[in-house]
């Protein structure tokens, strides 16, 4: 039995439209890859496949050998695959405490107790705190995440769903809206990501994809154009042409 | 670092503490009004059995989120069944209300599990559907429910056995009251837990609550249910104290003022349900007693009012005040 | 087989009145994406304007129609003006209790005004005669306002798709934002839109008003029965709100010919399918 995420022959068409056309890919504990590709790639979409968001029309997905492409998105968080959003859909008008304990208490299958206190759990505050403490977060604990400054809700986001215990992670655009001068506040937290964590990340900004991944998939069109290691993508002229040389033009 | 958290800490015991207090001073309020007012007592009772109804929308909409503009259909189950109980197998007031609660919460749960499946528009209408089809049932089925006549005959008996019903609503009054307190502490207890965090949860984002694992949809059906149970409370009441159960029970309007009352004292916090339906109501019986018909002026005034300038309701204002005062030089 | 074309004609013309009262709702809706409760509150005032107009003032039917219902379409311009444009904003509960409050001071204005007793439009003689088809006669009432719906139904298929209104009318309903970055003045587009629909309410609560009779609680008695024709038809669809109406106003017909008892549950268990099937309405858009 191989741990980690196979996924082969995924298809997904809109109405005619090809959005993933037969990607295959893999993500082994500890991993740390990057999806790249231009606006309209299929990126978002890839991830969705993932997660349950979206049925995809053909393919198969197996975590840990196991076949999951029936099981919807609920069940596939419980099964251990956990996505950050592109835009935060945090719980607002919540504290930051707050937004992390309803995902623990929703990991530990306590969320459906009516007349226990929602803070009463010595075990659940304590690992709370942990979590605050490793995303920096312990001075905004207490307040309303919409107080807080657009960065800081990317980590908030990042430990609530760190808070799920995934071991497949998905952060989609972890550094959107986020101003440069803070990014490494970003970039410093994927790194203290639990070690064995598989960490599939999306994003734009190719200074952070070519800090925190250690392997890179090119996605053009829906379908994977290359995959290889930071150095091996930044010395492939395909790319270069297709991806980076188009932006550098901006 | 650490002092943020310890000064946080304190601050939610203070709250708490403050917030006991305000409980022992609202249920003290009730326990006065009976002596202060003894001649409203049949006008009191109405407005602590209104105050259940908007303590289960409350949790519904303030909580949950989900707006409807069918919660007569709860409440007025609750009364149609704790009266038909009443009538036709046992006048005892506590299993009365038993019966009512099973009756809101399984209207709750069947109308629940179509009315949550849709948002916004599709949502509001389908909750005024199953109040209108309910009501056109009971309007119809005449020889059980009296249809327009409103069901009548309905006798209690004292409850333990002990404290009889009164003419001029005494018992009545005291029974309201406890039941409200009652249902009170159990509402402030379930809003504190794991459930009523889940339920604030989805009001801000039910995507995301989709994304940690929750299944929303349930998880609505049974706030929906458990709401149902506590509305179905307030109309075996209605019917027992008032010892009548009319197709008002069911209207449009109950509904509609019910969500009126909510907005004017404030969405989310118990509280908000309380003082808006007292000032609601209170506004209600003195201007109806002096103009029936400008009575709406009043109403339709004070709803804009707090819509367009206080968002969050009456209860807001002492806040509001406080920020006031501390921006102005 | 007369119950049957009975059944039609009542409920076609009745239809027709529920078409010209909420069409203007179910374009608003969908065009500024609002809940209006108060829809129904034009409808109101147009018919007590010519109740007015025709009983007290003494003016003949025609001329009393087209002075209330500009006077309505008036109103309403200077409403969507000072209220709604904030309303916009609002979520939809807001929405929905804000636009209740300006209904309650409605009935409350005209209920100061005429009191609240049902206000009768005095109509030409010749209207409440019955008029002989060949085949066999039926209300002129009747007819009047089946054909006034329709003309109504062809003048905005008119309207939308061909002028430059409709243009206009109709890029903003599919993408507002892109509307606006068009360079389309969507703040005029919805005052005309929010005008024209509240004509169209008070033209409807005037010929209907002897299915629908008009007194002060007129807009709350009614209001459910505008919405679920906008609910069923699709929020923003003309057709929508003609064929929802039309099919409506047949259902509750033959339900209250057929089986009297329980008419009113028939047409609202009719509408819990459509929204239960398609959440979006008949032709809403998904």
């Amino acid at each position: 039995m191989t741990s980690g995420l196979d996924i082969t022959g995924l298809c997904k068409s809109f109405g005619g439209i090809i959005v993933a056309n037969n990607i295959d890919f893999t993500l082994r504990p500890g991993d740390r890859k990057a999806l790249i590709g231009p606006n309209g790639a299929g990126k978002t979409t890839f991830a969705n496949l993932i997660t349950g968001f979206l049925a995809p029309s053909a393919g198969t997905l197996h975590l840990d050998g196991r076949n999951i492409i029936n099981l919807k998105e609920a069940k596939r968080v419980k099964a251990g695959i956990a996505k950050t959003f592109q835009i935060t859909t945090l719980f607002k008008r919540m504290s930051v405490r707050e937004n992390i304990r309803l995902a623990i208490l929703e990991r530990e299958g306590k969320s459906f107790r009516w007349f226990a206190k929602d803070n009463g759990y010595s075990d659940i505050e304590e690992e709370i705190e942990q979590l605050l403490e490793q995303f920096s977060l312990q001075s905004s604990a207490a307040d309303e995440v919409h107080e807080l400054a657009y960065g800081r809700q990317r980590l908030v986001e990042m430990a609530l769903t760190l808070a799920l215990k995934p071991r497949i992670l998905i952060l989609d655009e972890p550094s959107a809206g986020v101003p440069a001068s803070d990014s490494h506040i970003i970039t410093d937290a994927i790194e203290r990501l639990p070690e064995d964590l598989s960490v599939l990340i999306i994003e734009h900004d190719m200074n952070l994809v070519f800090k925190v991944a250690r392997k890179i998939v090119v996605l053009v069109n829906g379908a994977i154009l290359t995959e290889g290691t930071p150095g091996e993508i930044a010395g492939n002229q395909q790319v270069r042409d297709l991806y980076l040389g188009a932006r550098h033009e901006h | 670092m650490d002092t943020a958290i310890r000064q946080n800490r304190p601050r939610h015991g203070l709250l708490t503490f403050r917030r006991l207090y305000l409980d022992l001073a609202l249920i003290g309020a009730g326990i006065a009004a009976f002596f202060l007012f003894p001649d409203s007592l049949g006008f009191l009772t109405r407005v602590l059995i209104m105050i259940i109804m908007v303590l289960s929308l409350d949790l519904v909409l303030g909580y949950a989120g989900i707006a409807t503009l069918g919660h007569a259909a709860l409440f007025g189950s609750g009364a149609y069944a704790a009266g038909l109980f009443a009538v036709n197998f046992s006048a005892d007031p506590l299993l009365g209300l038993a019966v009512g609660a099973v009756a809101g919460a399984v209207i709750a749960f069947v109308s629940g599990l179509i009315l949550l499946r849709a948002q916004s528009l599709t949502l509001l209408m389908l909750s005024i559907a199953v109040a209108q089809i309910l009501q056109e049932i009971a309007s119809k089925e005449r020889a059980i429910t009296g249809g327009s006549d409103g069901l009548l005959g309905i006798s209690m008996e004292p409850i333990f056995g002990i404290y009889a019903f009164d003419f001029v609503g005494q018992t009545g009054y005291w029974y309201a009251l406890t039941v409200l307190t009652a249902v009170f502490v159990l509402l402030k207890i379930i809003v504190a837990s794991p459930f009523g965090l889940a339920a604030r949860g989805i009001h801000e984002s039910a995507e995301r609550m989709r994304a940690i694992g929750t299944p929303v949809y349930w998880r609505l059906v049974a706030i929906y249910t458990l709401a149902g149970g506590v509305a179905g409370i307030g109309g075996a009441l209605s019917a027992q104290v008032t010892e009548l159960v009319s197709l008002d029970a069911l209207g449009f309007s109950l509904s509609a003022e019910a969500l009126i009352m909510l907005i004017l004292g404030g969405l989310g916090r118990l509280y908000g349900a309380i003082f808006g339906t007292v000032i609601f109501m209170t506004i209600h019986h003195l201007a109806a007693s002096v103009d029936p018909f400008n009575w709406l002026f009043v109403i339709g005034a004070l709803v804009l009012i707090v819509v367009y300038f206080l968002p969050e309701g009456f209860i807001g204002l002492p806040a509001r005040a406080r920020k006031l005062m501390r921006w102005s030089p | 087989m007369p119950a049957i074309s009975g059944i039609l004609i009542d409920g076609v013309s009745y239809g027709m009145i529920l078409f010209m009262i909420s069409v203007g709702l179910s374009v608003t809706m969908g065009l500024m994406r609002i809940i209006n409760l108060a829809h129904g509150g034009f409808a109101l005032l147009g018919g007590a304007a010519a109740h007015w107009l025709t009983t007290i003032a003494g003016f003949g039917f025609v001329i009393s129609t087209i002075l209330a219902v500009a006077s309505v379409m008036i109103i309403a311009m200077v409403l969507e003006r000072s209220l709604y444009t904030r309303i916009y904003r609002f979520t939809e509960l807001q929405q929905v209790l804000a636009t209740i409050g300006i209904t309650f001071l409605m009935i409350a204005s005209v209920n100061l005004l005429l009191g609240s007793t049902i206000l009768p439009i005095r109509v030409p003689e010749l209207l409440s005669r019955p008029i002989d088809l060949g085949f066999r006669t039926l209300p002129t009432h009747r007819l009047m306002v089946v054909i006034a719906g329709l003309l109504t139904a062809a003048a905005l298929y008119y309207l939308l798709e061909r002028t430059w209104f409709g243009v206009r009318l109709r890029a903003a309903v599919d993408n507002r934002n892109m509307a606006a970055s068009l360079g389309i003045n969507t703040v005029k587009i919805y005052a005309i839109t929010f005008s024209l629909g509240a004509g169209l309410a008070a033209f409807g609560g005037i010929l209907g008003a002897e299915l629908l009779p008009i007194d002060a609680y007129y807009p709350l008695r009614y209001m459910v029965l505008f919405l679920v024709v906008v609910a069923v038809g699709g929020m923003g669809s003309i057709a929508g709100s003609f064929f929802a109406a039309i099919a409506l106003g047949i259902i509750d017909t033959a339900a209250r010919y057929i089986v009297p008892e329980y008419g009113t549950i028939f047409f609202f268990v009719a509408m819990m399918l459509v929204l239960t099937l398609r959440p979006n309405g008949m032709l809403g858009r998904t």
